[in-house]
Formats: C-alpha cells, structure tokens, sequence
C-alpha cells in the first residue's frame, strides 16, 4: 500500500512529466492558451495514459522482456523482443487515441468539437510513449503500480498545463518585452515552475537527511543529483538487463 | 542544370533561421530539452533525428498516393517506429555509453512532433526529393538549436566541451578557475534547459521583428 501512495505522489510531483522530464511539451505549449482546452486535453492525457501504461506493461511482461515468453514453453524462453517495443507501444497507443477519440465523438460532441485536431495528437504526444517506456525502464513491478503510475503522471501533466494555461490567461495583461511575448516567455515561466516543482524532490527523504551545515538551496540540488543518478542508474540496470 | 534550385535551396535554409521548428513551429520541444546537459548527447541526438526525418520523409512521400487518409497517422508511426529501432540498436551496438545517456529518448523521437508534423504538413503533399531536402533542412534547423543550448549547457555547467576541460581544472584551480569563476551546477538541471531555449527565442524575435507574437 505505502508503495503505492509513494509512487503516486512522486509520479505527480517529483517526476513530474513536464517539469522533470520535459515529456508532451508540443501540446503542453500549443494547447494552453485557455483554461477550458488546457481541461479537456489534460483530462484525455490522464484517461489515455491509465489505459496505455497497463496494456503496455502486460506487453512488456509478457511478450517482449528477456524471458518473457517462457510461458509458451522452455524453448521459447531465451527470446529477448524487447527492440520490438517502440513499435508495439506505438501501435497501441495509436488504437487507444482512435478508440478514445470515437467514444468522445460519440458521447460528448461539444469536447469533441473543442479538442478537435488535438485528440489524433495525443497519439504523438511524447508524454504518452514516455509514460510506457518510463514504466519499462523504472522496471515496474506489478499491474496495479502501472496502472498508478499512468494515472499519477497523468495527473501531474494535468496539473502542468492547467497552471500554465492560467498564468498565460493572466499575462496577457502583463508588458511583457516584445520579443519575449507568447512562447519565449512561456518557456522562462515553466523553467521558473520547473525550479519550484524541484522543491518537491525533498518529499522522498524527508529533507531530514541532506546535510545540516548546507544552505537550503544546496540541499535542495543535492536531492535532485540523488534523484537523477537514481534515474540514471535504473536506466543502467536496464540496459544491461537488455544487453544480457 | 544546378543540383539545388534555389526553391530547393529555400528548403534547406529556411528551418534553419525564420522557420526554425523549435523556436517558430514549436514542434520537438521535449528531446530539445532532455538531452542537451551535454554536447555530445545533444550531436548525437540531431544526427539520429537527421536520419529518421530525412529518410521518413522519403518513404512518405513515395507511399503518399496509396496511403488511405483515415489510418494515415498510424502508417506514418509504423514508419517512423522502424526507423527509430534502426537508430537504437545502432546506437547500442557502436556507442553504447551515449545510449545510455540517451535512455527513453531515443525512442522518444518515434513522437517528435517535427517529424510527424513534417509528415503531415510537407511528405504528403510533395515529391520524393523535395521531401528529403525538407527533412534534412528541419533536422538541421532542429540540431542547431539542440547545439547551441547543448553548448551553452556544457561550457557553464561543467565548464567542458565534448569532454574536454575548455576552462580549465576545477580541482586543480588552472585556467579560468585560477581566478575564481565557478561552473554553474544549475545550468545541468532541467529548468535551465527551458530558461535557454526561452533566451534564444528572445533574441532571435528581437532581430527579427517580424517573428513577434501578439501575445
């Protein structure tokens, strides 16, 4: 259970897909000039990453990972298809944003109608492939923890784009330097929300642990090289799983 | 009969400047900013997405007459996606420390908006070798980008280029550290990435009045 409540949280704040990863930032920076569409395309990036995550880590259990065909039988259990895995997400993503798109288009036209180019998008939405290779490089455990992790980081993707989304509704009364106006400025903002969502780093230790002599903001940067080399070496364990 | 006319030469030069795809388009932001903490990665990032556009384009564009317009998205990412595992195992198999470095992205390209968006706005509509040349020319505006903040990124950050100490010794207080100056540890965080490519739009828009957005 506690490792649930810790993924989730971490998936929406720490490892927030736009602030730390930089993942679906086309339609993060295209789609949030209102309030209404930044909802409506947030709340299908949660939908779509809940369903993908999971379909792609039975993919990933079953099919693709070193081994994972020794369920056919002994002499099957030497195969290694994990190469085939971009395109085994992709294409079931691509049949989830289809699906998804006929069953908004069906039950509620007026989002339909408002989401509009932008639901085929969703479909090259890095956040959505992101959430599935993420899930296989982190290595995670269980069906449940996936479903949280799409769900969580779908949240956090949410949240992003509804923030920024309402602080550009509001800037627009600002006199913001004219070269800056739109998307310059756009980027400094969410680097300035990528440095507060770096503040969230402190949840997983505490912020007990750091070093006591250390200012507040060094600390604050310890946590993020221990989070990035964390990252970095579960990445290395993968790889070297592939490799193996 | 000039190999490039100069419509083609069009191609070629005009993502590289007033129609960047990063900074104009904003197309293929996420790669843009992952990767570039280091020069190398940055380099090697620009010349896989070289090789998927350029190529991708072509195959596109040969295929645009008898691809059905309904399921055109999904044929473009089977396209894309194969490409894309040509690169990986490549990049696995020849550099296989960079790969590392690279971690998901790499595969991230399959959902690089400048490639889909290459697809849909230029492959479909035009012929095989004028498809190339766009493809090279958005790449290309595409890695210069990456360059530049990988560049920047590197040199303050921990003050090397490619791996070699351009300021001198940290450690050993030689070069430019003789004097004091200190490598900026922020500007390898992911927040300094956005910061940059924010600063480049800027300048950018003020030489080029033109780009200026209303709002």
């Amino acid at each position: 259970m506690l490792e649930h409540v810790e993924l989730f949280f971490k998936s929406i704040f720490i490892d927030n897909m736009v602030f730390a990863t930089f993942l679906g930032m086309c339609s993060y920076l295209a789609v949030s000039k209102k309030v209404t569409t930044a909802v409506g395309l947030g709340a299908a990036v949660i939908f779509v990453l809940a369903v993908t995550v999971p379909m792609n880590w039975l993919l990933d259990q079953y099919l693709l990972r070193d081994g994972a065909l020794a369920w056919l039988g002994p002499e099957y259990a030497d195969y290694n298809l994990s190469f085939l895995s971009f395109i085994l997400f992709i294409a079931t993503i691509a049949t989830m944003v289809q699906l998804v798109e006929i069953v908004v288009e069906k039950f509620s036209p007026a989002l339909y109608n408002s989401l509009g180019i932008f639901l085929p998008l969703i479909a090259v939405n890095c956040a959505i492939l992101g959430g599935s290779l993420f899930m296989q490089s982190r290595d995670i455990q269980t069906l449940g923890l996936a479903f949280n992790y799409g769900v969580a980081s779908g949240i956090g993707w949410f949240l992003a784009i509804l923030a920024i989304a309402a602080i550009r509704e509001k800037i627009r009364y600002s006199n913001v330097p004219a070269p800056l106006r739109g998307l310059g400025i756009t980027f400094i903002i969410t680097g300035l929300m990528a440095i507060g969502f770096m503040s969230f780093g402190g949840m997983l230790t505490g912020g007990d642990e750091a070093p006591k002599e250390a200012t507040e903001t060094t600390a604050q940067k310890v946590e993020e090289i221990k989070i990035e080399k964390e990252a970095k070496e579960n990445t290395v364990s993968y790889n070297n799983a592939i490799n193996k | 009969m000039a190999l490039l006319s100069k419509k083609d030469t069009g191609l070629i030069l005009d993502p590289l400047a007033d129609n960047n795809p990063i900074t104009i388009q904003v197309l293929g932001i996420c790669s843009a900013l992952a990767i570039t903490a280091e020069l190398k990665a940055s380099i090697v990032m620009a010349i896989s997405v070289l090789f998927v556009l350029g190529l991708g384009n072509v195959v596109i564009s040969l295929m645009r007459n008898i691809i059905p317009s309904k399921i055109r998205i999904i044929v473009q990412l089977v396209v894309v996606a194969a490409l894309v595992i040509i690169v990986d195992q490549v990049l696995k198999a020849f550099a296989y420390e960079l790969s590392k470095t690279l971690s998901v992205f790499v595969g991230l390209i399959i959902t690089n908006c400048i490639i889909m968006g290459r697809f849909e706005a230029f492959a479909l509509g035009n012929g095989p070798w004028k498809s190339f040349l766009d493809g090279i020319g958005n790449a290309a505006g595409y890695g210069l980008i990456l360059v530049i903040v990988g560049f920047f990124r590197e040199l303050l950050g921990s003050g090397t280029l490619l791996g070699f100490k351009v300021l001198g010794d940290p450690i050993a207080k030689t070069g430019i550290y003789a004097i004091g100056y200190e490598n900026n540890g922020f500007m390898l965080l992911s927040p300094m990435a956005l910061i940059v490519v924010g600063l480049i739009i800027w300048v950018q828009r003020s030489r080029n009045k033109a780009l200026i957005e209303e709002n």
